[in-house]
């Protein structure tokens, strides 16, 4: 392992002691902004410079085969189970924490505008810098059990985070629900782990994934109920169909939470999980249809809703699912490096959008903050034309969703036209991918169109806030639009990463990620497209980012706009789109509800306090009770009833004696 | 080994003479001297953990004195990897457990502490006796000052509570003596000795074969009664809500453990033929897989804090016993360390409950709501706590969990995974009670002056929150005293090769 490799450590400790600062603070000196601040965003910019230690050890002395493992102590020693708190540093891991801190850094360094008069200042940072730590862990466990402590403790941040201010019982909920059906997905990944305990012996990615090719058969029953129960794990924590419906209520955090937690890293664990166990996923290509299915269905079904949408943040939260259920239908193609690749490019063009309506949000919170008004500040309707007034961040959003939207030369084309072209070209294989990337390119017309529809109502036409507002309405400061600029630089140029195979220096991250996914190669198809074809996929690529952003730009008419307090209710489709397609009351009618009438109505009510305490328990005392007054009775005192007795008594014994 | 000849004998009759000292001492010093007492008791018992030989099964700081030799009942006491942790577990609780009640008990406080100091010495006594008769006095010792801790100094309820909280106990264990007693008589009668010795009832179970059935199930009621299982379970949330804070963190954290302790220690060693036979086996674990789902069901619906807790506990205790009758190497492994981690999380659980109490004068959980930023470090400590019972990597509720699910997979695997889906359901119902505890909007203007945790209080939460993270994160010194007694037990029923060979069951490659 190279020196440098060996201070891996280190990235992760210092988000930690962030943690610990700042925790303390929170207690003793909740006004410490500054020494908080200096903290929280020093500890990432630090740990993001030893993550490019580590990177350059990586990319001097590229691991083959084996990753570098450092093995820090003995977990969990059972037995023949020996589970060992490990990092593992190969390729994969490498561009994780880069994205993690880089962007982690970025953001909090946001924070600091974001958050200035929030009086949960400290706890805040506390948490994020908590989360950035568990994110680590996760990406640079070296088995599945120390991925999944990060895996958990991302999500209990992210809890922390959501319901950040707590005394909003629907932001309360929010927090939650998300831990919640994040366990519905944790589930599942325990599920994983204790099959593929019984099946290598092992719990490590090394050991795993080395004799998975022995132990398995291709398909086999094994090795398919494997990745689909860890794939479970990933609807929860990526939020795909059917666990997808925490996501947009986890808008209730602060907007950089929801840029960093919810966009940029956490939710993007999933598609990682499924990178780091590829040789498990190629060698069950049902289940790798499942993931690749699920994902393109979600990518068209968030799309639809959030067409829709005219919270802000709802837009973007929907649009992350999508565009995760992008993510999912690369790994699931078996393209895990184009997965890996638009992971990227969306952390930063997603993160951009995050920010920057977080910037917006603030803006209108101020305005109407200082005209008194109780108005929606991240409903759409409420907006409108701010570009006059927040140029920066007007320009720097609109490079990120033609990014999003797929339009050439912006990182998100390429990323997704990865993901597209390897969907098609599968299909010659069979012709389900053919239908896969179907939805794939409709729902890509529909991200280009309501990306627009979400700039054009926010920053274009007239302005909506009401005049006394317009006064207080102006950019935010710096300390928020220059990770921005950051972003909006990433945006353009992520793409460079891994261009396509007809242009020159293309597939760089695929080459460097060839290392950790070789093992699957095995097993899948070659993918092979004739550079006409591919040609021609990028050109339709480019005609469907047109499409969308033409046709939303021509056909909404943001002038007609009402601001939400005098919009007239939808109706009909736009109202089912508008309520989500009813997802979550229909899950609360047939899950939760039915849970509870059980616990409460049945086993609580009838079967402890009605049968077992009841008759059972103190039926059984009143029985005692009663046979003890018969007895009572009889000691009545009376010779003349004694007497009876024992002449009774006498007579049955006399008789059963003289049969 | 000076320390190891008599460190038991003074384990146990320390807390006597305590608890003599508390009796003599005028009543308002009566506090100070228990914990002085509790505290000298856990310094004793701290060696042990050093003292203790990881690298043996055997039963080690062995003591015997005859007591009454004419009937073969010799007063013999020893410990193994499985009674270790108990101990240290009781003689921990207790110094908390005497903090825990400072401001909370305010009458007859000599009688209490004297109370909890004879309770010790029945907890401890349960653990290390390793004859049977020494067993059952001690198990029917520390049933009276719980029964007294509860009928005197709990809720309004406190009687009927206590009441069904002896006789439930008492039934149990009644059928165990006549257990004993034959196993006794008929191991006498067919080997000569007379003797309630552990080792010489378990060498010699063979000839009680014909009894075996009837055996472990007084054996079997006793312990299930104890732990609680389902369906024996009702008189443990009526015993948690009635009795004071100490009761029932004691209650919750020593006592629940006695049940599987005693599965662990003699129902199944004694009669594995009964205890694996497919039949009872089905029954056991569909019990257990039904005490984690139901108890954690229920505990969803209650609107008194300790109630949930309580029927968390027979949640927790679910996993113990599906991990003990999975007998993997894992499995067992990880009962006891839920056996442990129970006792810290449930124990600190029920502190909490109690200071919520003293404050507020309530335990309905409706009755709170947004206190967290009146009374941020108790907030952050009930999550912290609530976590680990949710069974969050990084703290001692994951660790046991994950054993017993892992380790009883290959035994179980339906069984297993319906377990599982625990997981969810305690994410449920302790958030939810979280949220409406210390989240949401505070709407009853006296909580406004809420205080915030004390030093006393701290004293009390903050060792517990240590060990809570110590497991969670660096089981190995527990898990390596553990195995050695664990691995032994597996094998004694499962034979040598069941902990040996790697667990490995996949489809060869065709």
């Amino acid at each position: 392992m190279p020196a440098s490799v060996g201070w891996v450590w280190l990235v992760i400790v210092l988000p930690f002691l962030g943690f610990l600062v700042n925790g303390t603070l929170s207690f003793v000196r909740p006004d410490a902004k500054r020494v908080v601040s200096a903290v929280g965003v020093g500890v990432l910019a630090l740990s993001f410079v030893v993550a490019l230690v580590v990177t350059g050890g990586v990319v001097a002395h590229p691991p083959h085969g084996h990753p570098y493992v450092l093995t820090l102590w003995s977990w969990m020693p059972a037995g023949s189970l020996q589970i060992d708190a490990a990092l593992q540093v190969d390729q994969l891991s490498t561009v994780m924490m880069l994205v993690v801190t880089g962007i982690s850094t970025l953001i909090h360094i946001f924070s600091i505008g974001y958050m200035r008069e929030d009086p949960g200042y400290p706890r805040y940072f506390a948490y994020l810098n908590l989360f950035v730590f568990f994110m680590l862990i996760l990406v640079l466990g070296a088995s599945f059990p120390v991925m999944f402590v990060g895996w958990e403790g991302v999500g209990l941040c992210s809890y922390l985070l959501i319901g950040f201010w707590y005394e909003n019982k629907p932001f309360a909920d929010a927090g939650k629900k998300a831990f919640i059906m994040n366990r519905i997905g944790d589930f599942g990944f325990l599920v994983a782990m204790f099959m593929i305990f019984h099946a290598t012996g092992s719990l490590s990615f090394v050991t795993v994934f080395e004799e998975a090719p022995q132990l398995f058969a291709v398909g086999g029953t094994t090795i398919t109920l494997i990745t689909l129960a860890l794939f479970m794990g990933c609807t929860g924590k990526s939020a795909q169909i059917p666990l997808f419906t925490w996501l947009p209520d986890a808008m209730a955090g602060p907007t950089p939470v929801s840029a960093l937690i919810h966009a940029a890293t956490m939710v993007t664990a999933g598609v990682y999980l499924v990178a780091r166990a590829n040789v498990l996923f190629a060698m069950a290509p049902v289940s790798s249809l499942v993931v690749a299915a699920t994902g393109a269905a979600t990518a068209l079904f968030a799309a639809t809703i959030a067409v829709k949408q005219w919270d802000i943040k709802k837009v973007l939260a929907y649009s992350t699912i999508s565009q995760l259920g992008y993510m999912f239908m690369g790994v699931g193609v078996g393209a895990y490096a184009a997965g890996i690749f638009h992971l990227t490019t969306h952390a930063f063009f997603k993160a951009l959008l995050f920010l920057g309506s977080g910037s917006v949000i603030h803006a209108l919170h101020h305005a109407f903050h200082a005209t008194h008004r109780h108005d929606d500040a991240q409903d759409m309707r409420n907006m409108g034309g701010l570009r006059r007034y927040m140029p920066w961040t007007a320009a720097l959003m609109w490079i990120a969703t033609l990014a999003i939207a797929g339009v050439p030369g912006f990182s998100g084309f390429f990323s997704k036209d990865e993901i597209l072209a390897m969907t098609f070209a599968r299909g010659q294989e069979a012709g389900v991918f053919y239908v896969l990337w179907i939805v794939g390119a409709v729902a890509a017309l529909l991200t280009a169109f309501y990306m627009t529809r979400m700039m054009l109502y926010t920053f274009h036409g007239p302005t909506r806030t009401g005049e006394e507002e317009e006064r207080h309405l102006h950019e935010a400061p710096w300390v928020m639009t220059g990770p921005l600029l950051f972003l909006g630089i990433g945006s353009v140029v992520a793409g460079v990463l891994n261009l396509p195979a007809v242009l020159p220096g293309s597939g760089w991250l695929h080459h460097f990620l060839e290392p950790v996914t070789e093992g699957s190669t095995a097993y899948l198809p070659e993918f092979h497209l004739a550079s006409a074809t591919e040609w021609a996929l990028l050109g339709l690529a480019t005609l469907i980012a047109a499409a969308g952003i033409l046709g939303a730009w021509n056909f909404l008419k943001p002038a007609l706009l009402q601001p939400a307090s005098l919009a007239t209710p939808e109706s009909g489709l736009q109202r089912i789109l508008l309520r989500k397609w009813y997802v979550d009351e229909i899950y609360d009618a047939l899950v939760i509800r039915p849970i509870m009438w059980l616990s409460e109505r049945t086993f609580w009510k009838v079967v402890d306090v009605g049968v077992i305490d009841g008759v059972l328990v103190n039926g059984s005392a009143k029985t005692a009770r009663a046979v003890g007054w018969i007895g009572s009775r009889l000691q009545s005192g009376r010779v003349a009833t004694y007497v009876f007795f024992f002449v009774l008594g006498s007579i049955l014994v006399l008789r059963a004696l003289l049969r | 080994m000076i320390y190891g000849e008599w460190i038991l004998d003074l384990l146990l009759a320390f807390p006597v003479l305590a608890a003599l000292a508390v009796l003599l001492s005028p009543e308002a010093a009566a506090k100070r001297v228990a914990l002085v007492g509790t505290l000298v008791e856990f310094l004793l018992s701290v060696p042990l953990w050093w003292m203790f030989d990881p690298g043996t099964a055997a039963m080690q700081f062995q003591v015997t004195h005859p007591w009454i030799p004419g009937w073969g009942i010799m007063f013999s006491l020893g410990l193994d990897g499985i009674s270790l942790f108990m101990v240290l577990l009781t003689t921990f609780t207790m110094p908390l457990a005497v903090l825990g009640s400072w401001n909370y008990i305010k009458e007859k406080q000599r009688a209490y502490y004297a109370l909890l100091l004879v309770l010790t010495t029945g907890m401890l006594g349960v653990f290390v006796a390793l004859d049977l008769f020494v067993f059952y006095v001690f198990w029917e010792i520390m049933l009276i000052p719980m029964y007294f801790l509860i009928g005197v100094w709990g809720g309004p309820r406190r009687l009927y509570a206590a009441i069904k909280f002896f006789l439930f106990t008492f039934v149990g264990s009644l059928l165990m003596l006549v257990a004993i007693l034959v196993m006794y008589s008929v191991v006498g009668r067919a080997t000569g000795e007379y003797s309630f010795a552990y080792s010489h009832l378990l060498d010699n179970v063979g000839s009680v074969e014909r009894w075996a059935f009837w055996l472990f199930g007084a054996f079997f009621l006793a312990f299930a009664i104890k732990v609680p299982m389902f369906p024996f379970h009702t008189w443990l949330p009526d015993a948690h809500v009635e009795a004071p804070t100490a009761g029932s963190v004691i209650l919750a954290g020593i006592l629940l453990k006695m049940g599987t302790y005693g599965f662990l220690r003699f129902a199944v060693p004694f009669f594995p033929g009964v205890a694996f036979h497919p039949t009872v086996q089905t029954v056991v674990v569909v019990l257990a897989v039904t005490g984690i789902i139901y108890g954690a069901l229920v505990a969803m619906v209650q609107p008194d804090f300790k109630k949930l807790v309580a029927y968390s506990s027979i949640s927790h205790l679910g996993f113990v016993m599906l991990g003990i009758w999975a007998l993997s190497l894992q499995s067992v492994e990880g009962a006891i360390i839920i056996m442990i981690s129970h006792g810290i999380s449930t124990g600190a659980l029920f502190f909490l409950a109690g200071m919520l109490y003293e404050r507020a004068h309530t335990r309905e959980i409706a009755a709170f709501g947004g206190i967290a930023r009146v009374v941020p470090a108790l907030a952050a400590t009930l999550t912290i706590v609530s976590l680990s019972s949710i069974g969050l990597p990084g703290t001692n509720g994951f660790i046991g969990e994950f054993l017993v699910l892992v380790g009883s997979f290959g035994t179980f695997p339906w069984a297993t995974v319906v377990a599982a889906t625990g997981v969810i359901f305690a994410a449920a119902y302790l958030l939810r009670a979280l949220q409406r505890l210390i989240y949401n909007k505070l709407d009853n203007p006296e909580h406004e002056r809420m205080r915030d945790l004390s030093a006393r209080e701290l004293l009390v939460l903050v060792p517990l929150i240590v060990c809570i993270l110590w497991i969670g994160l660096y089981p190995a010194p527990f898990l390596r005293r553990v195995e050695a007694s664990a691995q032994a037990l597996v094998e004694q029923i499962r034979g040598p090769e069941a902990t040996t060979t790697p667990a490995r069951a996949a489809e060869v490659v065709r």
